[in-house]
């Protein structure tokens, strides 16, 4: 019923001279759609989002399969401190973003960079003085890192471990300023998790990944509740539980 | 039950921002202590300061009955060993594995240099990673096998204090599981005591004794596992364990199974 995909991955492999990484890997996603890949450390799960977004590490190469897409993607890397300029002050950096993608004033790039900033949560005083990265917690560099991801008003926005920085309720926080977001501005994400929870709550579908291969795909509610391969049981039956806080009320 | 490890009214400043203030905290031996809290109350900065990385502007660190000073001796720099919350960053890019482990167990002479290689190959193997992983470097692995090549370097040189900042947050949940494992059985067979932060309360439940709980710079609460999960004593502690995020399963099972 909807129009055409707006991201299409079909059979992609990719590897590292002789050594395969990724194989035959396929997903597609309309927009204002998420995709949540979770799946085994060292699976293929951050190579996957870095040939989306076309900046393969040097060494690692597409060997085969395509990816097609219309829009323009922006990615929120897993390490957050590395991804960011050390040398920069941060609303500096978010505020560069905005100017040169949004293509708006200087004065109305800090007022954007400002705004978003607050919507994450990140301190007041960063208005009045601007820290480097150094001088962050890893929580508020991870959220700069959205900021900018947000800021290049992307048509898919890739997201690696976005939140595992985080304390829970910031964590809620971020998840629904993302998901009004998503749901404003209509783009599409591709989300990776080790939170099958989060995975859930955020994405229709779901694709688990093991070794390089996607191993079993489908709707997220459904796929948890039935896992069919043995791989995504033995995932779902590591998540650890957590005892009944009293006195809440348990919907 | 003796005292591992004592702080005393620790405060610390970043130019005019107060990170720690006045913060006081005992971990008994061969305990865990999870610390738990808001994103920038001051977990990493009090991690740092006990692995002696920087210094308050008053207060003190007693490991057993030693006041650590601002200089440490390499016996007490061996017996508080820390994970850090990115480990990419102190991991020198030019140097293979072999040597980002080796050259811990023989600055601290934990084996001699003909057990090297045996030992980084028993290492990797517990943090379940294959021994071809050795002769690479960092950069080419991914952000879980590089957490868990810190987790083993840090291990190697057998520390009576374990410092872990976020150390499984990269982790698949089944890994994850596997590390926490070995964190406990590590944890008896070294008779190791652990401070371990986390913002993954699951895990924060499955490795802790007792739990501790930031905010803004201050301990807000400190408790045993047990009491902060089912009567947590602030309503901030509530608030954090209310937030987790849950498995939908749970929700809907007994629906038309
Ligand atoms: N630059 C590189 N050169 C060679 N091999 C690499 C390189 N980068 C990653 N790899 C390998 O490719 C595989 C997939 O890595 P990737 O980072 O995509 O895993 P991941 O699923 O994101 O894992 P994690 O959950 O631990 O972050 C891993 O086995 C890793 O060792
Ligand atoms: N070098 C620095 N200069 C100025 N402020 C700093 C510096 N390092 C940290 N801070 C500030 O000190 C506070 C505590 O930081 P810390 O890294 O200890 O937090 P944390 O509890 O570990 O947070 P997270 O859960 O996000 O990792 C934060 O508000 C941070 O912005
Ligand atoms: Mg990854
Ligand atoms: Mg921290």
């Amino acid at each position: 019923m909807s129009a055409s995909p707006i991201l299409e991955v079909e059979e992609l492999s990719l590897a590292a001279g002789s050594k395969t990484l990724v194989s035959g890997v396929g997903f597609s996603l309309d927009r204002g759609e998420s995709l949540g890949l979770v799946g085994e450390s060292g699976s293929g799960k951050s190579l996957t989002l870095r040939a989306i977004l076309g900046l393969l590490p040097r060494g690692v190469e597409q060997v085969g399969g395509t990816i097609k897409s219309e829009v323009r993607a922006a990615m929120i890397f897993q390490d957050p401190r590395k991804s960011l300029d050390p040398l920069c002050p941060v609303v500096r950096q978010v505020e560069e973003v905005v100017y040169y993608r949004q293509q708006v004033s200087r004065k109305a790039a800090r007022t954007i960079a400002l705004e978003l900033l607050e919507m994450l949560g990140l301190p007041d005083s960063l208005k009045q003085t601007d820290r480097y990265p150094s001088q962050l917690s890893g929580g508020q560099c991870q959220r700069i890192v959205i900021a900018i991801a947000l800021a290049c008003k992307p048509g898919i926005l890739l997201c690696d471990e976005p939140t595992t920085a985080l304390d829970v309720t910031v964590q809620q926080q971020i998840l629904a300023t993302i998901t009004r977001l998503q749901q404003e501005l209509d783009f599409a994400m591709v989300f990776v998790t080790h939170n099958l929870a989060i995975a859930a709550t955020l994405c229709s579908k779901l694709c688990v990944m093991k070794q390089g291969s996607i191993v079993e795909h489908g709707d997220a509610l459904s796929l948890l509740q039935h896992p069919q391969h043995p791989y995504t049981q033995m995932l779902i039956d590591s998540v650890l539980p957590l005892p009944e806080l009293e006195g809440s009320a348990s919907v | 039950m003796s005292t591992a490890l004592r702080i005393e009214d620790l405060t610390v400043h970043y130019d005019h921002f107060t990170a720690l203030d006045k913060v006081s905290l005992e971990i008994q031996q061969h305990t865990t202590l999870g610390l738990v809290g808001e994103s920038g109350s001051g977990k990493s900065t009090l991690a740092r300061v006990i692995a002696g990385l920087i210094s308050p502007v008053q207060g003190q660190v007693l490991l057993g009955s030693q006041n650590l000073g601002k200089k440490r001796s390499r016996e007490q720099h061996k017996k508080i060993q820390m994970i850090f919350q990115n480990p990419d960053s102190s991991f020198n890019p030019k140097h293979t594995i072999r040597q980002i482990l080796a050259e811990a167990l023989l600055f601290h002479q934990i084996v001699d240099r003909s057990h090297v290689d045996r030992r980084c190959k028993e290492l990797l193997a517990s943090v379940r990673m294959d021994e071809s992983a050795l002769g690479r470097y960092p950069h080419e692995f991914s952000g879980g096998q590089r957490q868990r090549i810190a987790i083993a370097r840090a291990l190697s040189v057998e520390p009576s204090i374990l410092i872990a900042d976020e150390p499984t947050s990269a982790l698949d949940v089944s890994v994850q599981l596997s590390i926490l494992e070995l964190f406990n059985k590590l944890k008896s067979e070294l008779n190791l005591t652990m401070l371990f932060i986390s913002h993954d309360l699951g895990v924060i439940h499955a490795i802790s004794d007792n739990v501790a709980v930031m905010r803004q710079g201050r301990l807000v609460e400190v408790n045993t596992k047990e009491q902060f999960f089912t009567r947590p004593s602030t309503a901030y502690s509530r608030e954090l364990l209310s937030a987790v995020p849950k498995m939908p399963t749970s929700q809907l099972s007994g629906g038309f199974l």
